[in-house]
């Protein structure tokens, strides 16, 4: 059969708008520059001692040398614009946001999905959030989802008990820079035994050459509430690269129930470097649903920490790399106490010399007895030219658990293109189904809406990538 | 009325001739078996007239009325109306049988399949086969045992309705009750308007399903062609009988 001889499918979100900023900070990062973002959100002097505390630890932690196969080292932290705003505050009516905004999130078709099945909707524009509703009735039920900016001088004290106690600005050199520049983001809360039935979504968004985005989420489920986030992440094709680099922290609390879906679909030239953590306390679960398809790199491992009996984390991903594109991602699974349960599923394709890799921890602290814990990733390779690796860790620390892992690695057969070809199935329309069939268990957990515009999304990659 | 038409068919596998040389008509409403020992080149036939890209046709024709198959890629055959029931049906995991055959028959139609009537299609054909109605959301071969398998490319030959079908060894693997109900499936698709090739080792096959013509196959080559008597003789013989023929076609190679 043919190998698929593959250029990127098309890329539909390449468009930019002219930039016509409010206000943008000059290219690089200093103490000044930190200072002028606290500055310009008029934040709380703790805050601005966070950010310098935050830059100082940046400054002195190494760049990885895991992970980005040598990318990292491209990356020049004085040719990026730190903070961009783009309006002036963020609107609750959609009327009110400024027409050019409003012209991008139309096209990406925003407000249409806000109105068929969405309970919320944020949307970030470059450095702030130019748009955010959460529908009435939630709000009277005490529901809060705001944008991280707005939550810290709305509810300072919610905000200060947790933001950057999940994830500190010591973790990891990423995680440091974002705690020095972060802004915009999500701040959600839910109240005790509140449902929030409908999923909750922000759309991110860089307009701007050379912008560096430091979205900074921050949800909080009460006891026995539950709530399902998702974002989606798009942004122009440049010449130049740009830096998406979020921290997200999640408490979920006894007996709560978080799902966190992403759809990552940056632009090919984007450092995709995100931090993402969240704790789970008794019979609480935590649920990672994680789809990167686009970014030149995507450094991301989103974690669950189970730290008491009873916590559950799920940690689901799928990962796509074509010509150019490392995805880097996985998740890690920390059992901190007895009779906590977790389970990785990644999934990984790689077409036209990109590479995918696995990276996994699964942790489990002495005495924590009767843990449970299944990791299984797959990788799909498309061709011969495609790379993917595995790297799990495993650091068990006690004897009555149940562990298992499984790892599989195939490449799309000439006998099932054949096999499908011989049924009247052209040869893209052949590839397409063995990829969506490989993507389809989990393609299975994503609410409708969002499964089909996954495989929307990988169609578009498929596209034009086979003759 | 459709005709398959091989003439004087070459084919090469990894390097190596297999096929010498082999010329043979199917027409709608004909059962053909053709049948051969092991190694004598009978898959190497289904596959070049299917297309798969790992057999090349050195020499010789094989046309489906005025269409010049080899010329055609395996979809764009499959389209034409020629149809391969697999000796080793592939798994596609994730794609559901139910999926698949529609995707299928969208694109052997060139239109829209009305979700309804394939539905009522299915379940009905389902039926016959003795297929449990799990099946249709069950990925396609994928943990099938032997017998599932065939009795799924039955259901596809039905569903899929070619002009020509080549059936490569359906009933290897299959115990005596699967070969029935197999077999009854083939009888019941039989019929003016579809032309069978049925490629099989053993005589056992055509108790069931009687063809109109029986080929021996052997070293590459047609070696004798004859009515269903001929099937009868092998058995009592077995393809030793024909040894002078395949050591004169080897001598050839």
């Amino acid at each position: 059969m043919r190998q698929p001889t593959i250029s990127k499918g098309d890329y539909q979100y390449g468009f930019h708008d002219d930039e016509a900023a409010l206000f943008k900070l000059p290219k690089g990062l200093s103490h000044r520059v930190i200072e002028q973002i606290s500055e310009l959100k008029q934040e709380p002097q703790w805050m601005r001692d966070f950010r310098l505390k935050a830059l100082a630890i940046f400054e002195n932690k190494p760049m990885p040398k895991w992970g980005g196969g040598g990318l990292l080292d491209t990356l020049d932290f004085q040719n990026i614009h730190y903070f961009v705003r783009a309006s002036e505050r963020p609107e609750r009516n959609w009327e009110d946001v400024p027409d050019y905004i409003k012209r991008t999130f139309d096209k990406l078709g925003i407000p249409a999905a806000e109105q068929k099945y969405l309970a919320g909707t944020g949307a970030q524009y470059d450095s702030e959030v130019a748009y955010h509703n959460v529908r009435e009735d939630l709000a009277k039920q005490g529901v809060i989802f705001m944008d991280a900016d707005s939550g810290l001088r709305e509810h300072e004290a919610l905000f200060r008990e947790y933001f950057g106690k999940i994830i500190p600005p010591m973790d990891n050199k990423f995680a440091a820079l974002n705690s020095a520049v972060w802004s915009g983001g999500s701040f959600i809360y839910v109240p005790p035994n509140v449902h929030v039935e409908l999923p909750l979504q922000a759309y991110f968004r860089i307009n701007s050459e050379s912008m560096g985005q430091f979205e900074r989420t921050l949800i909080i489920a009460d006891k026995g509430s539950s709530v399902h986030y998702v974002e989606g992440c798009t942004a122009p094709i440049y010449s130049t690269d740009s830096l998406h680099s979020a921290v997200v922290e999640i408490i979920v609390k006894e007996g709560a129930k978080v799902q966190y879906t992403t759809i990552q679909n940056w632009s090919t030239n984007v450092f995709n470097l995100v931090t993402k953590r969240a704790v789970a306390y008794r019979d609480a679960t935590m649920f990672w649903l994680d789809a990167n398809l686009g970014s030149k790199l995507t450094m991301k491992y989103p974690s669950v920490y189970m730290v008491e009996p009873g916590a559950k984390g799920e940690i689901t991903s799928v990962a796509f790399a074509g010509r150019g594109q490392h995805q880097d991602a996985g998740g890690k699974v920390v059992h901190g106490a007895p009779h906590t349960t977790s389970t990785i599923l990644s999934k990984s394709v790689s077409q036209h010399g990109g590479r995918t890799s696995y990276r996994g921890l699964v942790k489990v602290y002495p005495d924590c007895e009767g843990v449970k814990s299944t990791v299984r990733c797959d990788a799909l390779l498309l061709d011969p030219e495609s790379r993917s690796d595995t790297y799990p860790v495993m650091q068990i620390d006690e004897e009555r658990v149940e562990i298992g892992h499984e790892a599989t690695v195939s490449k799309v057969s000439d006998e099932q293109i054949f096999y499908l070809m011989s049924r009247g199935i052209s040869e893209p329309e052949a590839m397409k189904m063995i990829v969506n069939g490989f993507i389809e268990p989990l393609a299975r957990q994503l609410p409708m809406e969002y499964a089909v515009e996954m495989n929307r999304l990988i169609e578009l990659q498929l596209d034009g990538s086979l003759g | 009325m459709a005709v398959l038409r091989i003439d004087d068919l070459h084919v090469r596998v990894e390097g190596k001739t297999i096929l010498d040389g082999i010329t043979l008509t199917v027409r709608a409403g004909e059962v053909h078996a053709l049948m051969g020992p092991n190694g004598s080149g009978k898959s190497t036939l289904a596959y070049a007239l299917m297309g798969h890209p790992n057999y090349t046709v050195t020499h010789g024709q094989a046309w489906l009325d005025d269409q010049n198959v080899l010329a055609l890629s395996p979809d764009k055959r499959a389209q034409l109306g020629l149809f391969l029931g697999f000796q080793y049906p592939t798994a596609i995991p994730g794609v559901n049988l139910a999926n698949f055959l529609r995707a299928s028959l969208k694109a052997l139609r060139g239109g829209d399949v009305p979700v309804r009537e394939f539905r009522q299609e299915l379940k009905a054909q389902m039926q016959r086969l003795k297929i449990e109605e799990s099946f249709i959301k069950r990925y396609i071969n994928d943990g099938f045992s032997g017998g599932e398998k065939k009795r799924i490319e039955i259901l596809q030959l039905g569903m899929l309705k070619p002009k020509i079908a080549i059936l490569d060894e359906t009933d290897s693997g299959l115990d005596i009750d699967a070969l029935k109900v197999v077999a009854d499936g083939i009888n019941r698709l039989r019929g003016p308007d579809l032309g069978i090739l049925l490629i099989t080792h053993y005589q056992r096959m055509l108790n069931y399903i009687i063809p109109d013509q029986v080929h021996v196959l052997i070293g590459g080559r047609i070696v004798r062609s004859g009515g269903r008597e001929l099937a009868q003789q092998l058995e009592a013989g077995g393809y030793e009988k024909f040894t002078p023929e395949l050591k004169q076609a080897a001598e050839v190679i």
